[in-house]
């Protein structure tokens, strides 16, 4: 049976230099429940290190939890990488850290990494850079993601950086993406006078959350279960499944 | 206004899609790695500087209608975006060199980043 799951598909944990400390496994799945969202997807730089505590923090909230990544490409344009289990994932990120360069984290210029349990304390601190571009291209990669099963969205792509729009200048032909994330700054009247070939594509809004407050709870899809084949379907428009997003965003 | 094909030649340039077009004339130069400043900012008989070697590169040139694109550092277009720019005429000229160094020597060629007022 299909039934409504309000979703954000793109939020970082501390594992992401960029992040907030607040961003642990207790406290994204308090506030996700709170924003009345049934799925989430852990999408750190280059890495899926958390995503396992975050699926054991929401144990028994009803809150479902994918496990993902958000891989910065050749081309500096990031991708979301979303999967069902964590095997996948982290079989994802064994590839992608293979086409990383080797550099250290420096934490005094790009902040920490941390490793934390379902309860939010510290486990390890990754010495490993990871906000650094994987030598693979963007098709690539997508075909890679759907090879082991994933979903393959370029992330923020109105955002002026590290963006498929700003970056490679037009979506590509052939590019064989699940859909397109924009921002929450997203407005469409502007947007899609900007970049007419956006209609052309399933859109869906994330808070590319670094802070508690940036989780949005405007993306809706109407699916049999928070699986990556259901949002697939809901992504075509398939089966029933549908996806719908609130262009309005509301004030939290 | 300098020759495409002196530039090939003074720059060692390996000449890659379409070859058709090489006594054409570069009016001015510019040079970025996100294509959509190079969409904004490259004219017609530009040559277009970047390291992206993405089939994007190729629809931007055939889009502005650019003299060439100068791909550095090595980086190398899939065999699919070299048979795309053939059959869109646009030319790729490769080399194992950086940005840097080849906006020196195109700015050593007399071309600049905006065209010579007539």
């Amino acid at each position: 049976m299909l039934r409504p799951i309000l979703a954000d598909l793109h939020i970082h944990t501390v594992l992401s230099a960029c992040a907030e400390v607040e961003m642990i496994p207790p406290l994204i799945v308090r506030r996700a429940c709170r924003l009345g969202l049934g799925l989430i997807a852990v999408t750190d730089h280059n890495a899926c290190a958390n995503a396992e505590a975050v699926i054991r923090a929401a144990e028994g909230t009803g809150l479902a939890v994918l496990p993902g990544m958000e891989l910065q490409t050749r081309e500096e344009v990031h991708l979301l990488c979303l999967f069902d289990t964590v095997e996948q994932s982290l079989a994802w990120q064994a590839e992608v850290w293979s086409l990383l360069p080797p550099l250290e984290n420096r934490e005094e210029f790009f902040g920490p990494q941390y490793v934390v349990d379902a309860e939010g304390q510290w486990v390890r601190t990754e010495g490993r850079l990871l906000a650094a571009s994987a030598d693979i291209a963007l098709e690539q990669a997508i075909a890679r993601v759907h090879a082991l099963g994933g979903l393959a969205i370029p992330a923020h792509v109105d955002r002026p950086s590290f963006s498929l729009l700003a970056n490679l200048g037009m979506v590509p032909a052939n590019l064989g993406a699940d859909a397109l994330e924009v921002t929450a700054r997203f407005q469409p009247e502007a947007g899609f006078a900007q970049w007419p070939e956006l209609r052309g594509w399933p859109l869906v809004v994330d808070g590319d959350a670094h802070t508690l407050n940036d989780m949005q709870n405007r993306t809706l899809f109407k699916v049999a279960a928070p699986t990556v084949r259901e949002l697939s379907l809901a992504l075509r428009g398939a089966e029933g499944r549908k996806i719908t997003v609130d262009w309005h965003p509301t004030k939290s | 206004m300098i020759a495409l094909a002196e530039i090939v030649q003074k720059l060692n340039l390996e000449v890659v899609g379409s070859a058709e077009n090489l006594d054409r004339r570069v009016v001015a130069g510019y040079a970025s790695d996100l294509l959509s400043c190079a969409m904004n900012r490259a004219k017609k008989d530009y040559v277009w500087v970047t390291l992206q070697s993405h089939a994007n590169v190729v629809a931007v040139a055939s889009l502005l209608d650019l003299a060439a694109v100068i791909i550095t550092e090595g980086n190398r277009p899939d065999d699919e975006t070299i048979a795309r720019a053939e059959s869109e005429g646009v030319c790729l000229l490769l080399t194992p060199k950086t940005t840097f160094t080849v906006v020196g020597e195109l700015t050593a060629l007399g071309v600049r980043g905006e065209p010579e007022q007539p």
